[in-house]
């Protein structure tokens, strides 16, 4: 017990010594637990508005349609369909209510559209409800909200249905089918949604292109079919047990042989949903990618510190301290950032997701704050531990193996030798000659830099091409214009932590390689390089592995990425254009130009260190 | 101006170096006046803390002055910028520290030729040079160790040697044998000896007597100021090792 108290009381003292590099250690870690906790809770803070569209439109449990097949025997396929408002588990119904196709044109713009007929009274199950103006009425059309808003359509405007005029007498929402454009299907024409203009244009005739959905009255709904034996019907039904409404869907799917549709309350909830599950993905990609540039800036921190600790490790050996003790030490100091990081995340995660879950145009209510279930506080402390223990493992075991005198010394870990780049850099100008000697001490800090901007530059990549692809068609990604800026809205913060998190690396690893070369930096002035090369040196460090680390984040690492998020999505990336190659260049070339201003502060600082100074500290 | 001053490598006047200010204000330097002749060694001792490495830095121009003037060659070196201080430390200063201050990772003609590629030599010129130099100061078959493998002594050889890779007009010794024990320090007094002989000019701030009684000249210094000058004949004549006590 008593040791534990020591190791708590060391490692709380240390951090409280070095609050502001404490503080960046949280802030690092932070980006990734709370990105990963808005990824996991998004999905349930996005349900919270259809739950409470069901529950203002008596939503069904189960919409049934039938006449989905043509050429089908309607009467048969119609009785099909009454027979389930008898069957065992249903305690309420609503229709069967006429469907058929047709073409709507409003505002100069011309989009195919499911009528729904109607009765003008409220109905038991799916009453939607009425945002603006009032329920069906005779020459009256009701609009679905979100194609009504993506129509820019408006209470009294003329509209024209299957070449008759009507006038929009209200906008509703309701929960038996997913807003506009992830609407089911209801029609025997079939439809097709989410897809390029590419593709739509290669479709059958008669097909529905990502079709709205329009109420009329029933007998208006029933005028606008030529042929009363090509109508679809769709009926509402509620069960006793809501949670038995898939088990019953799948069932009497499966006894009717595929004559009517059932779709369960669950099912249209995900279609409902499903701009939130895009997003949720993004996020979750963009934590993956966070938790590895913080296990970089988490390394590069470590590793400064712990050069700057090879004192206060000599002194906890000299008095005693195992070698197991010293590294209890270091870890529990990172491990206590990453608890206190994970629980932050957790909040700040838990807090933010209902502004990012905001309901979209075809659904009511607010998102409210999520639960917070133990799988997500399980994997967001994951996350946060295995960074902090990833990062600081193997220099606290370095600590604890190291001598007792040469810690005592403060005498810093030796820089390697990389043989061929001394050859190589001997015939380089001065600059890029002590820059890459510079870079060739430390290979590992190389590596965590080059890391850094690869996984920075594929998720700039993959971003591109995400942009690019949702500003370009909306509804080919499954998203209303709405939806798709507000995808790209969490795009951008997720780009924005992903970049400020790759500032932080570029500056902490520079200052970091400012510091270990103290010496080497004042040698090479004593021996006559002036500021500027010296300067230039530490940037070039700093440079040249940005370069590589962008080259290798476009190719392979975007491209991997891509690929990657297309198989866990299930996406189809040949319909995505990828990024041409002057905005690849033009990404390489930012990177480093990015890289080199983030660096010229500290390199310039590090050059102009006074050298006597520097090398008089030597003998101290 | 004298005929000593005119042949002056190095020259200084009411030269000041001051650390902290008001009460906490320290003068390492204080007003030090001094003329080093083209071939002469000169030696500066005194006690730990006394301002001897200041007053080298302050010539060498690793450091700036607070007041006062210095002279490298006859041109002034404590007014201009510090990109033209380090040309003129490339070309016209080597120096030799007490704590070595080689690279860990560069061998020791890595380390010797390093000054040479910082001066713009050509990577193959600079190689032939610093080999030459390593032959000079006895440790040719030494050129591919790390600093690591080699003993103190040999250490501040290949600095010795780094030191003069550019015809340095002055070479400034800090202590240079004040990390090394008996033997090392006579391999290093005898590398001084044969650079002397050369006409190497040579500035040696040391607080042992014993090597400043080699130099041609020993100043001694207290509290930052140079309190005594002594001339000396044999540090130009005999065996050094024999005259500081070191060898029979």
């Amino acid at each position: 017990m008593g040791r534990i108290l020591l190791v708590g009381r060391l490692a709380v003292r240390d951090l409280r010594r070095r609050r502001v590099e404490a503080v960046l250690l949280l802030l690092a870690i932070m980006a990734a637990t709370t990105t990963l906790t808005l990824g996991l809770v998004l999905r349930d803070v996005a349900n919270d508005p259809y739950q409470s569209t069901r529950a203002a439109t008596d939503g069904p449990d189960v919409v049934a349609g039938a006449g989905l097949i043509p050429g089908g025997d309607r009467p048969a396929e119609l009785s099909g369909l009454e027979e389930l408002a008898g069957a065992p588990g249903v305690v309420d119904h609503s229709g069967p209510y006429p469907v058929t196709p047709a073409e709507l044109q409003a505002s100069g713009r011309t989009s195919d559209v499911q009528v729904v007929g109607r009765d003008a009274a409220p109905a038991p199950v799916d009453q939607p409800e009425v945002t603006q103006g009032a329920w069906v009425s005779d020459g009256g059309v009701v609009v679905e909200s979100a194609f009504a808003h993506a129509l820019d359509v408006r209470v009294g405007d003329p509209v024209t249905l299957g070449g008759r005029s009507f006038e929009v007498v209200g906008v509703a929402v309701t929960a038996a089918v997913a807003p506009y454009p992830e609407t089911s299907c209801l029609v025997a024409v079939g439809c097709a949604s989410g897809a390029t203009p590419e593709e739509l244009s290669g479709l059958p005739p008669g097909l529905l292109k990502n079709p709205g959905l329009v109420w009329l009255t029933q007998a208006d709904a029933r005028s606008l079919s030529p042929d009363p034996g090509s109508l679809s019907y769709v009926m509402n039904l509620k069960l006793a047990d809501p949670a038995e409404a898939q088990a019953f869907a799948v069932a009497n799917a499966r006894e009717n042989r595929g004559a009517l549709r059932l779709e369960s309350w669950v099912d249209i909830r995900e279609e409902a949903t499903e701009s939130a599950a895009d997003a949720q993905i993004l996020l979750l990609i963009g934590a993956w990618l966070l938790g590895l540039l913080a296990v970089a800036s988490v390394s590069v921190l470590v590793g400064g510190r712990m050069a700057d600790q090879t004192r206060r490790v000599g002194l906890l050996k000299a008095v005693g301290g195992t070698p197991s003790l010293v590294a209890a030490v270091l870890l529990a100091e990172y491990v206590l950032v990453a608890v206190v990081a994970a629980a932050a995340g957790l909040a700040v995660g838990s807090l933010t997701a209902p502004l990012l879950a905001e309901a979209g145009a075809g659904l009511i209510g607010r998102a409210g704050t999520p639960p917070m279930t133990m799988s997500t506080v399980v994997s967001v402390t994951a996350v946060a531990l295995g960074v902090a223990v990833v990062a600081t493992f193997v220099p606290a075991v370095r600590a604890a193996r190291s001598s007792t005198v040469g810690a005592l010394a403060g005498s810093a870990r030796p820089p390697r030798r990389t043989g061929w780049l001394i050859a190589i850099s001997a015939r380089l100008p001065v600059p890029l000659l002590l820059g890459l000697r510079v870079a060739a001490r430390r290979p590992r800090r190389v590596v965590l830099s080059v890391v850094s901007i690869a996984v920075t530059v594929s998720g700039i990549y993959v971003a591109l091409i995400l942009d690019a692809f949702l500003a370009a068609d909306p509804l080919a990604a499954g998203v209303d214009q709405a939806q798709a800026e507000w995808l790209r809205q969490v795009l951008l913060v997720v780009m924005v932590i992903m970049f400020s998190l790759a500032a932080v690396n570029a500056v902490f690893i520079t200052w970091a390689t400012v510091l270990d070369n103290r010496r080497s930096s004042a040698l090479a002035r004593a021996l006559g390089a002036t500021p500027g090369e010296v300067s230039a040196a530490l940037a070039a460090a700093q440079v040249l592995p940005a370069l590589v680390g962008a080259v290798l984040g476009v190719f392979p690492g975007g491209f991997a990425l891509f690929h990657a998020v297309n198989a866990i999505t299930g996406g189809d990336g040949d319909r995505a254009t990828l990024p041409p190659l002057w905005q690849l260049l033009g990404v390489v070339s930012a990177t480093v130009l990015v890289v080199a201003a983030l660096t010229a502060v500290p390199a310039r600082l590090g050059g102009r260190r006074p050298v006597s100074e520097t090398l008089q500290a030597e003998l101290a | 101006m004298s005929d000593a001053a005119d042949m002056s490598v190095l020259r200084a006047r009411g030269l000041r170096k001051d650390y902290g200010k008001g009460e906490g204000l320290v003068r390492a330097v204080d007003g030090v006046d001094l003329d080093v002749r083209a071939g002469e060694t000169v030696a500066v001792t005194g006690p730990s803390g006394c301002g001897k490495s200041t007053l080298l830095h302050l010539l060498g121009g690793l450091d700036r002055p607070s007041g006062g003037e210095v002279s490298l060659n006859g041109r002034r070196i404590d007014d201009i910028g510090e990109r033209a201080l380090a040309r003129m430390r490339r070309t016209d200063v080597g120096f030799v520290f007490q704590a070595f201050h080689l690279m860990e990772e560069l061998t020791a003609v890595e380390n010797v030729e390093l000054s040479a590629l910082l001066a713009g030599r050509s990577p193959r010129a600079a190689r032939r040079r610093a080999e030459e130099l390593l032959e000079q100061v006895g440790l040719a078959d030494r050129a591919g160790f790390l600093p690591s493998a080699l003993s103190g002594g040999q250490r501040q050889r290949v600095a010795v040697a780094r030191a003069l890779s550019n015809e340095p007009s002055v070479v400034l010794a800090d202590e240079p044998t004040g990390n090394l024990d008996s033997a090392a320090t006579l391999d290093v007094l005898n590398l001084f000896e044969n650079l002397h002989t050369s006409g190497q000019t040579l500035v040696v701030v040391t607080h042992d007597a014993r090597i400043a009684a080699t130099a041609d000249r020993m100043l001694s210094m207290r509290d930052g100021v140079l309190v005594d000058e002594t001339r000396l004949t044999g540090g130009t004549t005999g065996r050094l090792g024999a005259l500081v006590g070191l060898e029979d």
